[in-house]
């Protein structure tokens, strides 16, 4: 099967050709203001850099897989979000914090949302906090209606334990203004209703440039003359059918460094251990368990916003390639000299000391022109790297959750500047096409369906059978081949305050993309 | 004779609060955006020194109680607060003159400046416990063995309740906890009324300037680059009893407390040396080998070593930067009867307390 990946970045559109695990071709170009420009460029030229007897083929390849910054950026650049409405239902709980109420109000003002405050919701023992009211319900589908609103996030009291409410008052919206679409926030979010109703209300906003975005990606790929299915990354290591994905933007938040830890993971074969994507601003530090990042169990803040959703447990420290080094105050980073590193470092004749300078002086790295670097003082040299080292250290303990070593994979562009040997770490471990782990992990995405939800009235077994069918059917829905799926997480917590023997069930499984047909 | 609450506090408030709380008491994040909120619509709150209270005043000590997740969906609403105050004062058919939180550590120590903006009523500057607890009797009033009832209790549905009697503290603890988790376990609760008198002696004074004071500094070393944690025990005359990082967690949930133990591993000065941090709700004894340094009453605080922020017993985890501090804890407290109520013996320790300011 040959893929290509691809991932847009901030500074860099990476993109791989694979034929099964095999690279053919990769390429790194920077990111164009327009985006497309530069996945066209990029899937012209990593079609014209395969050297294999098919090559420069487009109509050979089987699938492509996309990973980008697009719906983070939207949310960080508060550009691109449309206008929604949300609908909470929990009166008279929750009454004094409305929606929004701790979003920074330049987001707020950007997405101007229309709310809307209804009686209704669940206890955390089943129990209806009081009954849902329909009629306020109608009445806000009218105005939604009125308004022209095409998007809506509906957020129930305790929907991640009883989504009764947030189902019924979706079906009420939905026959009266039918074209809106819905974000129901127990399809995203967790227990903490401000969290969740944020994800809920981001997911919203984003619809319309979820559509738009995954329209301009299938044109560029007709552009650059492939004819193939296409799939968006997502935030845990997986990817969903471009049609599908456009409809939950906010689980591509953190597809970039993702998509590395799984790079790293496919090609060192390493299922658990951590990995330390340098790149030329940052570094970000994961956990890959079982394959797959480790995800975060604490609020993740996007854009200013709190949200708790499926996210990964990532570190990002203030360390990268083109780290400023300021020898005077003994400090590296966070400043960065970012792109304009093949200008402003010393080893390519600019004036700006860097993070590249100082491994390049020490032999840990052979980029640029050594010999401009002879003015240094290497005993300094040595003190600076030696804090680096330091740096990298400290934030790969603060990430393990016990004290034994561990492996660590060393990918991204500045990879370099992990050494061989770490306190802590068992092993550093390099690969090749590390720059371009990224568009490896996204090329080899497997396709994944994840279940989440409260079964009760049945037996164990039951709701354990009947979640991984549920899961199973989302996987082939999101374009899993059926006979390839496989479950890779089970968890399942009984709820004692819940009557008929409630628990909750996590199910996920992965399988490999169905080829086209 | 009351003094504005400026809006600029409510931020040094929830930093020094969470502080006191000792690793308990509840994140105060919630109570704090819903101040500011109200702070928005135009409502004021004004602080009361407990010294300018007349001894017949009446106060009222107002608390938040509940579940932590059921606090994450019910979020705390500064009208329940609002309506217990107006509640009790129906049922003794007295007006208040003030209101108090019944602890500063955590977040009801903003509750009282919730129900005071609705309801324009200064707030003491007081509480009863000068850091958190989980219980009833581990309150100053408990300790001077004051009245114990009656408590009104709000849920939001209208549902309110009087607990018009009991025979002691921990009857009254267990009987408004049923009450509370049967309205969903979260409830608004104004305890059992207190005169100025009462406020004066038993009252643990001036803890909410405290908290104040504390978050400022934080903060303001925060804007100077400077260290928050020196900045903090040489304004409240603290000790530092560590500096490490977290090597493991031990967490048990047993009869509706968190308990358990951090592990700690030393850095810097510290390196090769070990302590161990024993919780209930809170952090309570500080272990080095088999000798406890440090313990209840005394006020031990787990904080980042780079921020200042103190870290709760529900959220340390492997690999933080901590110091350990301690600062003192209140008289009071250290009475007889005193360690009787919040001393080790009171969670099941065989020692008896010494003073990690005592050498």
């Amino acid at each position: 099967m040959r893929r290509i990946g691809i991932d847009v970045g901030g500074t860099n559109t990476d993109a791989v050709l694979l034929d099964g695990h095999r690279v053919l071709a990769s390429v790194k170009v920077p990111t164009t203001a327009d985006v497309m420009t530069g996945v066209v460029g990029a899937t012209r030229r990593v079609l014209e850099g395969d050297q294999s007897p098919r090559n420069g083929a487009a109509t050979a390849i089987d699938a492509v897989m996309l990973g980008t910054t697009h719906f983070t950026n939207a949310v960080v650049e508060r550009a691109n979000l449309e206008r929604i409405a949300v609908i909470r239902i929990s009166l008279p709980a929750s009454a004094s914090l409305p929606p929004t109420v701790d979003w920074p109000a330049d987001i707020r003002h950007a997405v101007d949302p229309m709310i809307f405050m209804v009686a209704g919701g669940h206890e955390y023992d089943g129990r209806p906090l009081v009954p849902l009211d329909r009629q306020a319900v109608v009445e806000a589908a009218h105005k939604i209606g009125e308004a022209g609103i095409r998007s809506v996030a509906i957020n129930a009291l305790f929907s991640p334990l009883t989504t009764e409410c947030e189902d019924e008052a979706a079906d009420i919206v939905r026959s009266i203004v039918p074209e809106v679409r819905i974000t129901r926030s127990n399809t995203l979010g967790r227990i903490g209703l401000l969290e969740r109703e944020n994800v809920a209300m981001l997911n919203a906003a984003l619809q319309s440039i979820g559509r738009k975005t995954v329209d301009a990606f299938g044109q560029a790929l007709t552009e650059a003359g492939i004819d193939a299915p296409f799939y968006l990354t997502q935030n845990d290591g997986t990817v969903v059918m471009a049609e599908i994905a456009a409809q939950s933007p906010v689980y591509s938040f953190a597809s970039g460094p993702t998509n590395s830890m799984r790079g790293a993971a496919l090609l060192t074969g390493l299922h658990d251990a951590m990995v330390a994507d340098v790149g030329g601003t940052t570094t970000d530090i994961g956990c890959l368990i079982n394959g797959f990042p480790r995800e975060a169990n604490n609020i993740v803040e996007v854009g200013g916003v709190r949200t708790l959703f499926r996210m990964p447990d990532l570190l990002p420290i203030g360390l990268g390639g083109g780290s400023i080094v300021d020898p005077e105050n003994d400090r590296i980073g966070p400043r960065s000299v970012g792109y304009r590193i093949t200008q402003e470092a010393l080893v390519f004749g600019g004036s700006t000391l860097t993070a590249t300078d100082l491994a390049v002086a020490t032999g840990h790295a052979d980029i640029g022109d050594r010999s401009l670097l002879r003015n240094l003082d290497l005993a300094l040299v040595r003190h600076l790297l030696a804090r680096t080292v330091t740096m990298l250290e400290e934030n790969v303990d603060r990430m393990k959750t016990s004290p034994e070593a561990v492996d660590l994979i060393a990918v991204g562009g500045g990879a370099f500047l992990i050494p061989d040997k770490l306190a802590g770490v068992a092993r550093v471990h390099r690969v090749e096409h590390a720059d371009v782990a990224n568009a490896i992990g996204a090329a080899m995405a497997q396709v994944s369906g994840e279940v989440d939800q409260v079964f009760s009235g049945v037996s164990r077994d039951e709701a354990l059978s009947e979640a991984e069918r549920i899961a199973n059917d989302r996987a082939r829905e999101a374009g899993a081949r059926p006979e390839s799926l496989k479950t890779i997480e089970v968890d399942d917590i009984p709820i004692a305050y819940l009557p008929g023997g409630a628990r909750r069930v996590r199910v996920r499984v992965v399988g490999d993309i169905a080829p086209q047909e | 004779m009351a003094t504005e609450f400026a809006e600029e506090s409510i931020d040094a408030l929830a930093i020094g609060a969470w502080i006191l709380g000792t690793g308990g008491g509840g994140s105060p994040y919630l109570a704090q955006l819903n101040l500011k909120r109200l702070y928005e619509q135009g409502r004021r709150c004004s602080l009361i020194q407990p010294e300018d209270l007349a001894d017949d005043d009446l106060v009222a000590v107002v608390s938040q109680m509940g579940a932590p997740l059921v606090g994450q969906e019910r979020l705390v609403d500064p009208a329940t607060l609002a309506r217990a105050v107006r509640l009790m004062e129906e049922f003794i058919g007295q007006r208040f003159a003030a209101i108090m939180t019944v602890e500063i550590g955590g977040g009801n120590a903003l509750s009282p400046f919730l129900a005071a903006a609705l309801l324009d009523l200064p707030v003491v500057d007081a509480d009863s416990m000068g850091r958190a607890y989980p219980e009833a009797q581990n309150t100053s009033f408990a300790i001077g063995n004051l009245k114990m009832y009656p408590l009104s209790l709000v849920d939001c549905r209208d549902s309110e309740a009087i607990v018009s009697k009991v025979p002691s503290w921990v009857w009254m603890e267990r009987i408004s906890r049923k009450i509370t988790t049967e309205v969903g376990s979260v409830a608004s609760t104004c305890k059992a009324p207190r005169t100025g008198a009462e406020v004066k002696e038993w009252g643990i004074l001036h803890t909410v300037t405290k908290s104040i004071r504390i978050g400022e500094a934080v903060l303001e070393a925060r804007r100077a680059h400077t260290n928050p944690i020196s900045a903090i025990l040489k304004l409240e005359g603290g000790k530092e009893l560590f500096v490490g990082k977290i090597v493991d967690v031990d967490r048990v949930a047993t009869g509706g407390f968190l308990r358990g133990k951090a592990r700690l591993a030393g850095l810097g000065d510290k390196q090769g040396d070990e302590l161990v941090l024993e919780f209930q709700n809170e952090w309570l004894v500080a272990m080095h080998g088999s000798n406890p340094i440090a313990m209840s009453p005394d006020l031990i605080c787990l904080l980042d070593t780079d921020s200042g922020e103190a870290i709760g017993t529900e959220t340390v985890r492997y690999g933080q930067r901590v110091t350990v501090v301690a600062l003192p804890s209140p008289e009071v407290l250290r009475t007889e009867q005193g360690l009787r109520n919040v001393g080790p013996r009171a969670f099941g320790y065989d020692f008896d307390f010494k003073s990690v300011f005592e050498r």
